[in-house]
């Protein structure tokens, strides 16, 4: 039997904003702008809103933050902030909301400066007390520790890794929205500056500016807008741990729970799926995933991404914008997951648009591996 | 006493102090008021053996005139608790596995759980 709200709500306006560098703009005018091109999009006016879901780095309330500097007065508002994964979890409390009556037209939003204000990743994360004092590199360090017992329990080499960001930026080099479009190599992979054994610097996301924003409404009046609806199929999350050192198990993630909800919910299997947009903070991230979301057996992500799998022209298109590694990462990637995976089922997308693509899936990530959460996403075919 | 101050006062007096649930068994750290695993609030004080083994580490790289590299490592007490830690010595020679022995030393002048390695 179909889950209650499965299709029951829909992406019907997305955009982005200052992707890259986006000197003179702090990061609430960049969450605007984003804020704006969707509403353009779907042809709504900001006074349509009546929904907001938003988390910033910049303030211990960021979602009212949000609403006073738009001008609107939201009769629903979500400001839960679970890292890089929030805007994936949104999608799941927004289908909710609308289909509850709580709001008719939810607005999800971010933008950040961190590249041009500091140049370094801006995170409202503290380090936990027992951890501290012990200096890992937040949140790298984290990321560089599974991906070490990943290596040991499993065989997973660094080459292995540098194929998911070579993948990367190869998607990335069609895209004229990436900030990183020229190609590498594994050798370029390998040879850059190590950050955290066994992670170096092209191992790592980008550090750049960049917003983006979603409108959605219910699904009975999705085809009332001005671009072909998105319709939001699945979304689940699982969370394990907030500090790294409490994560049960350094190779396995949440993503195999939230993955199976989703899948459940909305009626498919991995195999389905046309393609698949990761949150590839690290490349060690998309390994995880791909086991955990059951595109492979636990172990042999490493062997699965070899070879240009995952790349253009491969058997399993991933992170067809660049991803994290190569076109942008404002702090917070989550939201252009969604964004990516909802132009390829539009046939909109910014860089290279695959053919006759149904049902996308958008994985997000956050804190250090500790929440998961996954989004399958359909056109009307799929309904 | 807070369970923190009770785990920080041992680290002053130079002990690693593990809680131990009276109801299922499970040793917990980070210190609280329930235990994570059955919820049961019976909750007891023992003091860790020390005997321990890598489960993971990472060598953060750092420039020279900062300190150079240094190790960051997810160490297994043998009660069954994992803890972020330091393993001494050459951070490049750090292996998962490699048994350590856990003691309290110091960090920047506080006293901090430390590891050093253990005749495997």
């Amino acid at each position: 039997m179909d889950h209650a709200l499965r299709g029951k709500s829909a992406i019907v306006g997305l955009g982005v904003a200052g992707l890259g560098e986006a000197p003179g703009s702090n990061s609430w005018d960049i969450m605007a702008q984003s804020a704006q091109a969707a509403l353009a999009d779907a042809g709504l006016k900001m006074k349509d809103v009546d929904g907001l879901f938003c988390a910033m780095m910049e303030d211990s309330m960021p979602v009212l933050m949000a609403a006073e500097y738009l001008g609107i007065r939201p009769r629903h508002v979500d400001g839960t902030l679970t890292g890089g994964s929030s805007f994936v979890n949104y999608l799941a409390s927004a289908t909710a909301a609308l289909d509850a009556g709580l709001c008719d037209v939810a607005l999800v939003c971010y933008g950040s400066n961190q590249r041009t204000a500091s140049g370094r990743l801006v995170t409202a994360s503290r380090l936990p007390p027992y951890e501290a004092p012990y200096k890992p590199r937040y949140p790298v360090s984290g990321y560089a520790m599974a991906a070490q017992r990943h290596m040991h329990q499993y065989g997973t080499t660094r080459e292995q890794l540098a194929d998911v960001a070579v993948a990367a930026r190869a998607w990335a080099s069609h895209n004229p929205q990436a900030f990183t479009r020229d190609p590498i190599t594994r050798d370029d992979v390998l040879a850059a500056r190590m950050i955290s054994d066994p992670l170096g610097k092209l191992d790592c996301c980008l550090v750049t500016d960049g917003g983006g924003a979603l409108v959605l409404t219910r699904a009975d009046r999705a085809k009332d807008h001005a671009q072909k609806p998105v319709y939001v199929l699945g979304a689940a999350a699982e969370s394990t741990h907030r500090q790294i050192s409490q994560m049960p198990d350094f190779t396995v993630t949440a993503a195999r729970e939230s993955g199976k909800r989703a899948f459940a919910m909305a009626g498919v299997t991995p195999s389905d799926i046309d393609v698949l947009q990761l949150y590839d903070a690290f490349t060690i991230n998309i390994i995880l995933f791909l086991e955990d979301l059951g595109y492979c057996a636990k172990g042999e992500g490493g062997a699965f991404v070899a070879d240009g799998r995952i790349a253009p022209g491969g058997s399993l298109p991933v992170n067809t914008y660049g991803g994290g590694l190569s076109c942008t990462h404002p702090g917070m990637l989550g939201i252009f997951t969604i964004i990516e995976a909802a132009h390829q089922i539009r046939g909109t997308a910014p860089g290279l648009q695959l053919d006759g693509v149904d049902l996308a899936l958008a994985h997000g990530n956050g804190g250090v591996l500790s929440s998961q959460v996954t989004a399958i996403l359909g056109s009307e075919a799929t309904l | 006493m807070t369970p923190d101050t009770h785990f920080r006062e041992g680290l002053a007096a130079g002990e690693i102090r593990l809680q131990r649930c009276a109801t299922c068994g499970t040793h917990i750290f980070f210190p609280r008021v329930l235990c994570p695993a059955c919820h049961g609030t019976d909750l007891h004080w023992i003091a860790a053996s020390g005997a321990g083994e890598v489960y993971t580490f990472t060598t953060v790289r750092n420039r020279p005139e900062k300190g150079g590299d240094y190790n960051v490592a997810m160490v297994e007490l043998a009660e069954g608790v994992r803890m972020m830690t330091r393993v001494d010595g050459d951070p490049h020679e750090v292996r998962v596995g490699m048994p350590v022995t856990a003691y309290v030393g110091q960090i920047d002048g506080a006293p901090a759980v430390l590891c050093r390695r253990a005749e495997g």
